[in-house]
């Protein structure tokens, strides 16, 4: 496989580059990494949408859009991700590659409109124009309010929410109704020059082109940036123990038909010095796949859940198992969820099982070097977990050495610490 | 084997029918890790009633669905189980026209090929299986009439469609597929699992020549009939009604609005037509259309919102919809966006770019093996190449696209459904 190529282009600023002609379009992503908390979540929310409203060269949205038309289609989309205990956001580009559009330098171009949407706003004598911010402002409000809509995932950041009350993981990316009211254009204009000025970067690009081509598109596109003072530290807190020394269990009732019901644990001693690829595993065998525990048992021989699986959290160490089941087979699934982990715990586990695991990690391992957009996310986890030099491949090949002796130690400091449950109204439960 | 060079979009497409009838295609990917294999066949949920040796014979709701759930059976396991622990990536969707297997791998290839054509050919259904999966499709029914977005789509349909089965869910409801069982199962496969109706694609660097001897010994010689399909009746180009509104727990209002575009063409028709459809709601609602930029502004849309123009069970259509705290008024300014455009005629610049846009939206999706499989199986299955988009869509005129507009978005035509908060 092609090997990452990174390198340092500016102060703060890291370029990861990925060479192939095997794709149609290039891809190219900046990305600003900051702190997630509590008073600045929905500010970090709301800047790159309003950003990219308007530049002062194209001011309105659609004069971008009818560039990126010009472009051949090319997309610029804000992202928001949350690694931990970071808030990473910034710009994912899509392009076509050349090749298939006789030349026309569509990277230099599509970087180019990047850099201008950063760093150069359409703004009212130097702050971002209050009519954007009101606008955007209105739609984070109006996401915050809709994340009820997705059941499963609404359950996910109540959890979330619950289990982590004193940190900054509880904190959810988009912030609160409330914080995200209190923006003004002077508030978010102050935190937009602070988040340019401070917060590291990573650029990533996945295409065609050499990465030198690459460092000279980029930092021309970024020439603007205010880089003196960046932020070096950018942490998450790991806990190894639960809140309470007892599981916290919280129940919320709604109009709804299917229970939804989310446990949240902590990985414990096991991230002290991780062994990502033993948890990979771990967390395949106990829910992570279709040969998993939570699979094979609780939804396919118990028949409890619709759907019922585990994921883990890698910067934070924590795992989430979420299932959907009757609002009367609630406590049943929980016990049974509870005994499959013991089972993983305990080491019972069938080779088969072992074999199952590995090799659906292994497969989502190497069919992520064929999808730009997960390995870009691939490339994005390394750098904040300072593995970058452990490319999908060697991540495999670690993977499919793993050991039943590994599974089960990294099993073995699994905790649950809190329990969620969303299930229907109590009346129309009797009805 | 027949091989089709698409010079333009540098892809390589093989191509034979098998003597039972099978439609094979190989798209050759060079230097990708995996490879991706989907096994069609075009039976969806709508496909309730259809003609055999004669006679009419009518289905409940949700039997493409429910074989869906019940072909991973096989009287020695479970093939999802098998293709997983082989390390390949299986699923399996059922639409409103087509049931779908696939799987991707990045090893062993040829032994999870071997299950796929295996399990998907290979009916076994014994009655505890059948009672014990309606259990399990009775909850995925419970929990998609949780979904706005279901109830969105359905809601719309059911304005639009008098009698086509296109209005009812693909999955069928609780009642429905009680009445299924293991020889309900067992006669549809019959029907729709016979190669001549079905069509195998695969993504990749393999070979072709070694899939078609795969294909030929492990599926039956063979070759069956297509049976006729029965739709319902003619169906109006006007909606059986023009608003629905359903009360559900969403944070905001939702809406989808939708008009008929009448029987769906056949061939590269179609395909011009779908085309000119997508140059058409890119020109009327797309991010670049003084439209979109409008609804935005006003707070009317937010990025959840989106137009696509669909075909199913021998019916076109449009859907423009997505998050909107005024439905009714963003419907109404949609529609008359829509009256204008279609009396002042599309701007020539604007036609020219959106054209040059659809190229890069092309070329993005020939990096995704799943939707290249299924482009190519829905092309199949509809008689046109979608290898030929950008050929075809250089001769698409603005006329061509202004005609559209003024046509499906006529007022008498338009259908809104909405989901709302008490």
């Amino acid at each position: 496989m092609e090997t990452a190529v990174k390198r340092q282009i500016m102060p703060g600023v890291d370029l990861t580059c990925v060479r192939t002609e095997k794709f149609k379009t290039g891809v190219l992503s900046i990305t600003l990494l900051t702190e997630l908390k509590k008073e600045t979540a929905s500010k970090t929310a709301l800047v790159m949408r309003v950003l990219r409203r308007g530049t002062s060269a194209h001011p309105t949205m659609e004069a971008i859009a009818a560039e990126l038309d010009e472009l051949y289609g090319a997309r610029i989309s804000p992202v928001l991700r949350k690694k931990g205990e970071v808030a990473c956001v910034g710009l994912y580009a899509s392009f076509a590659d050349d090749y298939f559009t006789g030349g026309g330098e569509l990277l230099e171009k599509t970087a180019n409109l990047m850099g201008e949407i950063l760093l150069s706003p359409d703004t009212k004598g130097g702050t971002l124009k209050g009519e954007y911010v009101e606008s955007e402002k209105q739609k984070l409000i109006d996401n915050i309010q809709g994340l009820i809509n997705d059941k499963r995932a609404y359950g996910t950041k109540r959890l979330t929410e619950l289990m982590c009350p004193g940190e900054r993981y509880g904190v959810s990316l988009y912030g609160t109704e409330a914080t995200a009211k209190k923006i003004t254009a002077i508030g978010l204009t102050k935190y937009y020059r602070e988040l340019i000025a401070r917060a590291q970067v990573q650029v990533f690009y996945c295409g065609s082109a050499s990465a030198e081509r690459v460092e000279r598109a980029v930092k021309e596109a970024l020439a603007s940036m205010p880089r003196q003072d960046v932020y070096k530290f950018l942490t998450t807190d790991v806990r190894y123990e639960t809140v309470k020394p007892k599981v916290r269990e919280y129940t919320e009732e709604m109009n709804v038909t299917q229970g939804k019901l989310i446990m949240g644990f902590r990985i414990g001693e096991a991230m002290k010095n991780p062994n990502y690829a033993a948890l990979m595993v771990m967390n395949a065998v106990f829910g992570g796949c279709v040969t998993s525990k939570l699979f094979m048992n609780v939804r396919e021989k118990l028949s409890l859940c619709y759907y019922a699986s585990s994921s883990i959290e890698k910067h934070k160490g924590v795992m989430i198992v979420s299932s959907g089941v009757q609002p009367s087979d609630g406590e049943k699934a929980k016990a049974e969820i509870y005994a499959q982990l013991e089972a993983v715990k305990n080491g019972d586990i069938g080779q088969w099982e072992l074999d199952g695991a590995k090799s659906a990690i292994i497969t989502s391992l190497q069919t992520c070097l064929d999808d730009q957009y997960r390995l870009e996310n691939y490339y994005l986890d390394s750098n904040l977990l300072g593995t970058v030099d452990c490319t999908p491949d060697i991540m495999a090949g670690l993977v499919d050495g793993i050991t039943m002796e590994e599974v089960k130690k990294a099993a073995d400091s699994v905790k649950a610490d809190c329990v969620y449950f969303l299930t229907v109204k109590e009346q129309e439960n009797e009805a | 084997m027949k091989l089709n060079e698409y010079t333009r979009i540098g892809e390589r497409v093989y191509f034979e029918r098998l003597e039972n009838g099978l439609g094979f295609f190989y798209v050759q990917k060079l230097s990708f890790h995996q490879t991706y294999a989907m096994f069609a066949t075009n039976y969806g949920g709508a496909d309730r009633r259809f003609r055999l040796n004669g006679e009419w014979i009518d289905t409940p709701a949700g039997v493409a669905h429910f074989l869906e759930h019940k072909m991973f059976d096989m009287p020695d396991g479970n093939a999802l189980t098998d293709l997983s622990m082989n390390g390949a990536n299986p699923n399996a969707f059922t639409s409103t026209s087509m049931t779908a297997y696939h799987f991707e791998c990045t090893d062993r290839f040829w032994e999870n090929l071997e299950i796929l054509l295996r399990f998907v050919s290979t009916p076994y259904f014994t009655p505890e299986s059948v009672e014990k999966e309606q259990g399990i499709i009775g909850q995925e029914i419970r929990m998609t009439e949780d979904d706005p977005e279901y109830s969105l789509y359905y809601g719309l349909m059911k304005l639009l469609y008098k009698y086509n089965p296109a209005r009812d869910s693909v999955a069928g409801t609780v009642e429905s597929i009680s009445e299924i069982t293991a020889e309900t199962l067992e006669n549809c496969f019959k029907v729709f699992y016979n190669p001549n109706n079905m069509v195998l694609c695969v993504v990749g660097d393999q070979d072709p020549e070694r899939v078609i001897e795969t294909a030929k010994n492990i599926l039956t010689k063979y070759r069956g009939i297509v049976p006729e399909r029965d739709y319902g009746k003619k169906e109006s180009l006007k909606p059986t009604k023009q608003y629905s509104e359903r009360i559900m727990e969403v944070g905001m209002p939702m809406f989808m609005m939708g008009a008929k575009d009448g029987a769906a063409l056949k061939g590269n028709d179609y395909l011009k037509r779908e085309l000119t459809a997508e140059l058409a709601l890119e020109l009327l609602a797309g991010k670049s259309s003084p439209l979109y930029s409008k609804l935005y502004s006003d707070g009317l849309i937010n990025a959840s919102f989106s137009a696509d123009y669909e075909s199913v069970a021998g019916q076109s259509f449009v859907v423009i919809g997505g998050e909107s705290r005024d439905p009714k008024k963003a419907y109404a300014e949609i529609s008359l966006a829509a009256a204008r455009m279609g009396m002042e005629g599309v701007d020539e610049k604007a036609f020219n770019r959106q054209k040059k846009a659809a190229i890069g939206k092309k070329l993005r999706s020939l990096n995704d093996f799943d939707s290249i499989a299924y482009s190519t199986a829905r092309g199949y299955f509809m008689g046109y190449d979608p290898f030929n988009s950008l050929e075809i869509l250089e001769t698409i005129t603005a006329d061509e696209v202004t005609a559209f507009i003024s046509g499906v978005f006529a007022p008498e035509r338009l259908a809104l459904s909405v989901v709302k908060n008490d």
